[in-house]
């Protein structure tokens, strides 16, 4: 059997050896951006502290009533009226800027990808795959070359769920801009329109449901990574699942694991009626 | 001077046009080039040209290449061969900033679907052209607030295009294109998808719109009634081809070949032909100060009953006078025929339709004079030359 056996390729070697150089050759930026990005959500969850739990909760309702209606109002209201009775407001707010700030980047990258990938078609071909790599890669898998990058805690969470959470954001821009009538842009071209033109004054506007629907998706996909997160000590409420589990408390696990249900559902309530108010 | 000016253009839709170019011109069908090579001919060697304030109707089935030959015009689509002059210049050769600035100041386009931004409200969907000039918001809003007025949509500026009929939204589609105020109209099928009733009322709109712009207006459609409503002169198209190029009445009257007898047949033609292409000379005519006995000569000399008087100098029309009044006037010994003239006389222009014609005649036993505007002859009706119009549909 040993004769005919095939010399394994060694993938993973290289892939080790491919870290290696970038860690040696870009950890001082990496560094340096993760020790900034730190200070920023740090900034983020005091300022959240600072306020009363119950002027946070009344704010988040109220913005609730005001985008989806009465019933989301009196919904956040309760959620997270619960949150705070359960002792969990601190890692709430943690996990919720944790979340933001991902979305944030992942659409800070992810909209310019989008918009790219909808206008040239060999950005399209070169970033779809990528893509698909992205989402179907276990998420657990980024969280290991994430901290030679960015060191253990938030910034490592916060990157590694960009990657994941990323996809829907590039692939509805790109949907929501192709999706722009041709006809449409015909007449845009037929009145002498430049590139540009056409994307601020057309695309990107008739794009925004699409664009909000993706941007909703990010936002779920960056919950569901709290918890893989909390692994590389992200905290929040998936650090409290993370503890609950590394000593089998049940009930303290479920109730972290509601607290985190809670807070999906309003984040996906508001987030869906952002992009349809005006 | 010629507005625009299209110079043996093709088009071949596909990758490799080489193969098609070369079948096509030795000659080979529409359908047996794309059999042959899977490229469609979209344009075929297609020359016209368009006289500035013009309305030239192009008009064919539906596959026949009128949308092709109008996104050429503007080179949304680009000819594979052939050239476009516009006002003279040779726009075939222009690079993208030139062709954008080309397209902002001359072209005003109007589509079948009215293709109105639906994110933005009227006045909005109408400033656009501008706003892509950079024209500062002030006047551009005034620019478009003018030309809504013009199509009788004033008060609707901040509806969004979808709370508005498919009517009304053409007409916004107008403004949009006449805000910029371009020297040249490319209407794309633009009252197709409107209802009859709708349409008629969009058609005698541009038409009177036409009469104070005075635009060059490239006109699509499929309807030949439509065209002969508005076209001062129709191309017809087939297969990507120019079949026949000419005036309403020239296109009824001499239809160039079969496929455009069978566009022309079920056309009543009493509403389209008009006095000019009925008319004929007026063979004699009288002068105010002719001796009765002459005049009464030059009316039994044609067989008339009665004959039309004109001044001698400018040809202006005076009047009639009847052959019982002349005879008169010959026994009682009348110098001329001044005092016999008779000066209610029904007149037309040339433009008058065969139909007001037909009720006048049914009327009116004598010729009908056609005269101008300063009231000079221009030629006469007379009953048979309008039968014999109408009949000659009959053998069609
Ligand atoms: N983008 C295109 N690709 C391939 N063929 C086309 C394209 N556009 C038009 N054609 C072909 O060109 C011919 C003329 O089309 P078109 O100009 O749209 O006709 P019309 O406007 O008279 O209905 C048709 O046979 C059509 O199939
Ligand atoms: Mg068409």
């Amino acid at each position: 059997m040993e004769k005919f056996s095939v010399p394994k390729l060694p993938l993973d070697d290289w892939i080790d050896s491919g870290l290696d150089f970038m860690t040696e050759n870009f950890a001082f930026l990496t560094k340096a951006i993760s020790k900034d990005l730190k200070e920023v959500i740090e900034h983020i969850v005091e300022g959240l502290m600072f306020f009363p739990p119950y002027v946070v909760i009344v704010i988040f309702s109220l913005m609730g009533w005001w985008l989806a209606g009465r019933k989301v109002g009196i919904f956040t209201a309760i959620g997270l009226g619960l949150l705070w009775n359960l002792r969990l407001w601190e890692p709430t707010m943690a996990t919720l800027t944790l979340v933001l700030v991902a979305t944030f980047l992942a659409v800070l990258v992810g909209l310019p990808m989008g918009i790219l990938a909808a206008l040239s078609r060999t950005a399209y071909r070169l970033i779809m795959p990528l893509m698909d790599f992205m989402q179907t890669m276990p998420a657990f898998v980024y969280l290991i070359p994430a901290i030679p990058f960015f060191g253990l805690g938030e910034v490592s969470a916060i990157f590694s769920t960009l990657v994941f959470a990323m996809p829907p954001a590039i692939r509805l821009t790109c949907l929501g801009i192709k999706q722009v009538p041709a006809e449409l842009i015909e007449a845009a071209d037929a009145f002498g329109s430049t590139k540009l033109q056409k994307l601020f004054k057309l695309q990107l506007p008739l794009a925004v449901p699409t664009i909000m629907a993706g941007i909703n998706q990010t936002i779920m996909l960056a919950l569901s990574m709290v918890v893989i997160a909390a692994m590389i000590g992200a905290g929040g409420l998936g650090g409290e699942v993370w503890k609950a589990i590394q000593r089998l408390e049940a009930g303290r696990g479920f109730q972290a694991g509601i607290a985190i249900v809670i807070l999906a559902m309003i984040l996906d309530r508001l987030s869906q009626k952002i992009g349809q108010k005006k | 001077m010629e507005k625009i000016s299209a110079v043996n253009l093709t088009k071949i839709f596909g990758p490799h046009p080489e193969r098609a170019l070369k079948l096509l011109s030795q000659g080979t069908s529409k359908d047996d080039i794309f059999n042959q090579t899977g490229q469609a001919v979209g344009l075929a060697d297609v020359s016209f040209e368009v006289p500035e304030g013009e309305i030239l109707v192009v008009m064919g089935l539906s596959g026949s290449g009128k949308s092709t030959l109008i996104r050429s015009i503007n080179r949304l689509i680009e000819p594979t061969s052939g050239q476009i002059f516009i006002d003279g210049e040779d726009i075939t050769t222009l690079d993208h900033d030139e062709l954008l600035e080309l397209r902002r100041h001359k072209f005003g386009m109007v589509f079948q679907h009215f293709a109105l931004f639906p994110h933005r409200n009227i006045l909005n969907n109408v400033e656009y052209g501008l706003e892509i000039q950079k024209v500062d918001k002030e006047l551009r809003q005034e620019k478009a607030r003018d030309a809504l007025k013009l199509v009788g949509l004033e008060g609707w500026e901040d509806a969004k295009p979808s709370q508005l009929s498919g009517g009304m939204q053409q007409r916004v589609g107008l403004a949009r294109a006449l805000a910029v105020d371009p020297d040249i109209l490319l209407m794309d099928e633009a009252f197709s998808a409107l209802d009859p009733l709708i349409r008629g009322d969009m058609q005698n709109e541009l038409n009177s719109l036409q009469d104070r712009m005075k635009k060059t207006i490239l006109f699509i459609t499929h309807d030949l009634d439509e065209a002969l409503k508005i076209g001062n002169r129709v191309v017809l198209m087939k297969d990507g081809q120019v079949v026949q190029v000419g005036t309403p009445e020239e296109i009824l009257m001499a239809p160039a070949n079969d496929y455009v007898r069978r566009f022309v047949e079920n056309v009543d033609k009493s509403k389209v032909l008009t006095a000019k292409s009925v008319l004929t000379q007026a063979r004699v005519v009288a002068y105010p100060d002719d001796n009765p006995r002459t005049v009464l000569d030059k009316m039994n000399s044609e067989c008339l009953s009665g004959i039309l008087v004109v001044k001698h100098d400018d040809n202006t029309l005076q009047g009639m006078v009847q052959v019982k009044a002349a005879s008169a006037a010959v026994e009682r010994g009348d110098k001329s025929i001044a005092s016999l003239i008779q000066e209610k006389v029904p007149t037309v222009t040339s433009t008058a339709p065969l139909t007001t014609l037909i009720s006048i005649l049914v009327e009116w036993p004598w010729q009908v004079p056609v005269v101008d505007e300063e009231r000079q002859l221009q030629g006469v009706i007379v009953y048979s030359g309008v039968l014999a119009a109408l009949a000659k549909r009959e053998n069609i």
